[in-house]
């Protein structure tokens, strides 16, 4: 989870201008990191290459546009990064 | 081309969907009310167009190995270089390989070619339903007029 997030992190701070001392697990992506869709795009770029993973975007946003889950369930970074974790566990299975 | 239409891509050379590549030609005009701006006594194809003409040719990748099945639209470049000036009458070798296939948006590597290296960028393009059935029949329509065949297709 640690280095996940870790990793997250140094993305998140290397792609966008905010300071990495600021994106902590609590961080919401968008309401306080303040990052908005397409540079989130490029994040999720990044994070699928590290990763080696695709995460599943679309369909994130739709299950939030559904109202079957909420922003924080995936863009709370600590969410975020359970979510990477799974993803990396299904692929190494 | 046709610039003032936007259509920047005349021809397909060669769609290769297995390996996520589009080789295409665009053939620049010899007079355009553009080389009438830009510049005067120096017509050159602005660098904007440049990257439009790579991002076409993203696009139709994306087209071809998608099926017409979604709508790549031009979302964000990086690493754009222009090498050399591209004057009126010029043919171009566009070509753009697939690098990343994300979730609603895709990454590109694309440059362009006449007699050496003019322009090169890493594109992003996001990928979405059709926002009007119009689109998706002039999008076959241009598909078929540049004579990309997309994957699934039988025609």
């Amino acid at each position: 989870m640690s280095s996940t997030f870790d990793v997250v992190a140094d993305v998140i701070a290397q792609t966008s201008e905010i300071p990495r001392e600021k994106i902590t697990p609590e961080s919401h992506a968008i309401d306080d990191l303040g990052i908005d869709s397409l540079d989130f795009l490029d994040i999720v770029f990044a994070l699928d290459k590290k990763f080696g993973i695709k995460i599943p975007l679309e369909q994130w946003t739709q299950e939030v546009n559904a109202g079957k889950a909420s922003v924080e369930d995936y863009f709370l970074l600590k969410n975020l990064c359970s979510h990477i974790d799974d993803l990396v566990a299904k692929k190494s299975a | 081309m046709r610039l003032e239409y936007f259509q920047m891509i005349d021809r397909i050379v060669d769609f290769d969907a297995a390996a996520g590549r589009i080789h295409a030609k665009a053939f620049v005009p010899e007079t355009s009310p553009v080389f009438e701006g830009h510049f005067p006594g120096y017509p050159i194809l602005p660098g904007v167009l440049l990257i439009e003409t790579m991002a076409q040719a993203s696009g139709f990748l994306i087209l071809g190995l998608n099926g017409l099945s979604r709508m790549p639209f031009f979302a964000g470049s990086k690493k754009a270089k222009f090498r050399k000036f591209i004057e009126p009458g010029a043919e171009l070798d566009v070509y753009a390989t697939l690098t990343h296939d994300g979730s609603g948006f895709a990454m590109t590597e694309a440059k362009i070619e006449s007699n050496g290296p003019i322009c090169d960028a890493e594109l992003m393009l996001r990928i979405m339903d059709f926002p009007a059935p119009e689109l998706v029949e002039n999008m076959r329509e241009r598909v078929r007029q540049i004579g990309l065949t997309p994957v699934g297709d039988a025609a």
